[in-house]
């Protein structure tokens, strides 16, 4: 049984999506120095992902890529996010102490314009960069599955509904 | 001045749909419309003309950049604004999809069971 | 000290949120334990705050330039509020979601906008408020449609569409106020506005900001959400969204704008007045021929929270200390009675009035709860509803305004007997035979009821001379003390 878009599209998407994941990474990491950031590079990385759940269709996708896996992903990096933002409340004391403070960045501050200078901004971005990849994937794969529901019985849904 | 016209126009465009479309896609792609004005409202807010890209490079005397720049905020804020605004949308693609689930219909007369 | 808590008031909620769906299930449901752990927790944290004053720097940013959370005794009894009704509709969830799956991603929502309507109690940045009223009200939008029954997925979309309308016309608002000041931080906008002339603008940015907020807050030309999305909701979400969402989204944050942003002009103290008068005649009225018990509650929301508008809109000292003492009371004794149908639906299943009778023989707790809840709101004393309403008419009249005094005692009149009606057809009268196997509802409902039965008695306290300093006046001076210092400690 065939399934998902046609051989020039399987093909065409199997060789692009590395580059889009590459791209990615690179939006993300250069965040703090340039345009891109945590938000845009995740976009980016989660489009590539998609790419493949349309081209190869949702059973490929629910085979091969774990929505399940993603969604714990997405709990972690949002909670790192947090934890990062927290440092400076937890090694700082009185006056010093604040919320989203860049404690890295104060004691290993860096060569200014180089890649090793915004401290924990970077960090942020990265966190920043999975939960946006991990969420948004988690999504668009959620939602195809209501169309997989009508067709396949209530089988797939209801896992989702009993948590991990 | 025409840039504050044309948002309008949108902000017009996104406010008819939500109002007189009956299908919930189509609801939904005018609350999009109407999220674009908003956010285009917010980016003409920091434009200047013929400002520079807000990136400092390296040797560049921070004062002089102020001065030649676009206003960075307002673009942080648009940033902020489309990740809420792609939050809604999956929302409310979810809840249309399971609309269309349990009544067979993307049309808001049909689906009226609710008085109001 | 209480400066460097700030935070925790975001990063407790959001932490847990995002903890608990992580966990699995096991024999102490996390969930559960968790949630009512973290709501007690920022409960004990926001007694702790009350009262006092501080102010916290983000990332160490000075003031205009970074975002500021800032305490002032208004914004501590806001925190106070939610996490005290956080706390009773999360003892309520642990029975009230046995019907309901996805335990954990309901806690998540709940903790999340516990999180949303904190950070709006706290910021002093206004898009960092836009910001916090989104995260409250998308979750919001996910809580009304939690139970994917067709009726609640259709208030939810209905609520998603006409709330996100005014969260775009705040946005806007936002941006004509950066357009014309360059700021959002809103001591600075406050002392930028005072020095501009009165121009177009100012009133545009305005407009925009009015409408939004009266959309949240669910003001009478703009309610058409709110009748449906309460309903729908689960028992606790509605008890939250009715008890303090519409207020500190809608309310809390349009005074803080109108008072200590633009100076409220006397033209705008009317037509505040005039909103909250149309919201108090018209929601009584249109809750009169309901039949859904939730529903009815819902029309009465609408008709309450305009007697709080109302008593900012007078602008006067008392009328604003009246209306900040309504606004608690009401999320005392409106979540008790949401919580209390919640109970009634949770073991008859209906929520039809004329269905329901004679209960007061089954269901003693929750029918002493509901009655207590319908004596309070229908200002009966010596419960808390009665003196702020006492106070409401006190200042009308102190303030010139006869007419509108009179109102509230009609209302109010009406709301007696729209509650007596209630009372009579579902708790009191011959108990019907399809309901003679009743159970009362298990303990943690019972629990969380009756802490909100204390609460409406207790509250009524606030109105003697020595609480009512400590208290209500100090926040009331917020308010009043028109527009906020740029250095000062708020």
């Amino acid at each position: 049984m065939k399934e998902g878009m046609s051989l020039i599209v399987k093909t065409v998407a199997r060789w692009v999506v590395g580059f889009i994941f590459l791209y990615g990474i690179y939006i993300t990491a250069e965040g703090h120095l340039g345009p891109g950031g945590g938000f845009s590079g995740g976009i980016i990385l989660a489009c590539s992902y998609i790419l493949i759940l349309i081209a190869y269709g949702r059973r490929f996708a629910s085979r091969n890529l774990d929505w399940r896996i993603a969604r714990i992903m997405a709990g972690v990096a949002a909670l790192s996010f947090l934890a990062l933002a927290m440092l400076g409340m937890i090694f700082e004391t009185g006056g010093n102490a604040h919320f989203f403070d860049n404690l890295i960045r104060k004691n290993l501050p860096g060569t200014a314009f180089h890649l090793f200078s915004g401290g924990n901004i970077p960090l942020l971005n990265l966190a920043l960069a999975i939960l946006v990849l991990a969420s948004v994937f988690t999504a668009f794969v959620l939602l195809a599955a209501v169309r997989f529901w009508e067709t396949r019985g209530k089988k797939f849904f209801s896992s989702l509904e009993d948590g991990p | 001045m025409i840039i504050y016209f044309l948002i309008l126009l949108l902000f017009a465009v996104g406010l008819y749909g939500l109002l007189s479309q009956r299908n919930l896609v189509k609801l939904i792609i005018s609350m999009s419309i109407l999220e674009c004005a908003a956010d285009l409202l917010l980016i003409a807010a920091g434009w200047r003309a013929n400002g520079s890209a807000p990136v400092i490079a390296a040797g560049q005397d921070a004062g002089q950049f102020a001065l030649s720049s676009v206003d960075p905020l307002p673009q942080a804020m648009v940033l902020v604004s489309i990740a809420i605004g792609l939050a809604l949308l999956l929302l409310l693609t979810a809840i249309a999809l399971r609309l269309y689930h349990e009544y067979g219909t993307y049309d808001i007369g049909e689906i009226r069971r609710l008085r109001g | 000290m209480s400066s460097s808590l700030l935070p925790y008031f975001l990063m407790i909620p959001a932490g847990l949120g995002f903890l608990i769906p992580l966990l699995g299930r096991s024999r102490i449901r996390p969930a559960d334990t968790l949630a009512a752990l973290g709501t007690g927790l920022l409960l004990a944290l926001s007694l702790f705050t009350l009262g006092k004053t501080g102010k916290h720097l983000v990332g160490g940013w000075p003031q205009p330039i970074g975002i500021t959370l800032a305490l002032d005794p208004l914004s501590s009894l806001m925190l106070t509020l939610i996490a005290g009704l956080g706390l009773c509709a999360s003892i309520f969830s642990i029975r009230a979601l046995d019907r309901h799956t996805g335990r954990s991603h309901y806690y998540s929502l709940f903790l999340l906008m516990i999180a949303g309507m904190n950070g709006v109690a706290l910021t002093r940045d206004l898009f960092n408020l836009y910001v916090f009223l989104e995260l409250a009200s998308i979750s919001s939008y996910a809580l009304v449609a939690f139970s994917a029954e067709a009726e609640d997925l259709e208030a939810g979309f209905k609520y998603a569409i006409l709330s996100g309308l005014g969260s775009i016309f705040i946005l806007l608002g936002i941006a004509v106020v950066y357009l014309c000041y360059g700021t959002v931080n809103l001591p600075q906008l406050a002392e930028r506005l005072a020095l501009a002339p009165a121009g177009e603008l100012i009133n545009f940015s305005l407009i925009l900001l009015l409408a939004g907020f009266c959309i949240k807050a669910g003001l009478i030309p703009f309610h058409f959400w709110l009748p449906d999305a309460h309903p729908a909701a689960p028992a606790p979400v509605s008890a939250m969204l009715s008890g303090i969402l519409i207020k500190a989204l809608g309310l809390y944050a349009l005074a803080r704008l109108l008072f200590n942003v633009y100076d409220l002009s006397p033209g705008l103290g009317r037509l505040l007045l005039g909103l909250g008068a149309l919201s108090m005649i018209g929601g009584v009225l249109l809750a009169i021929g309901q039949n859904d018990f939730k529903r009815m509650l819902a029309y009465h929301s609408i008709s309450q929270i305009g007697y709080i508008a109302l008593a900012f809109g007078l602008g006067t000292p008392l009328g604003i200390m009246a209306g900040i003492y309504h606004l608690v009371n009401h999320a005392a004794f409106k979540s008790l009675l949401f919580l209390s149908a919640g109970a009634v639906e949770y073991r008859t299943g209906t929520r039809d009035l004329n269905e329901l009778g004679g209960l007061r023989a089954r269901m003693p707790v929750t029918s002493a709860a509901s009655l207590v809840g319908s004596l309070s709101i229908a200002g009966v004393p010596p419960l808390n509803g009665f003196f702020s309403k006492l106070l409401i008419i006190f200042a009308c009249v102190q303030a010139g305004r006869q007419g509108l005094a009179a109102a509230a005692v009609i209302v109010s009149i009406l709301t007696l007997a729209s509650f007596m009606k209630v009372q009579r057809a579902a708790f009191f009268g011959p108990l019907k035979d399809k309901w003679t196997g009743l159970k009362e509802v298990p303990f943690s409902m019972q629990l969380s009821l009756f802490l909100l039965m204390a609460a409406c008695l207790a509250l009524s306290l606030l109105v003697l001379p020595g609480l009512r300093e400590q208290f209500l006046n100090s926040a009331q001076a917020v308010l009043s003390a028109g527009i906020m210092p740029a250095g000062g400690s708020r």
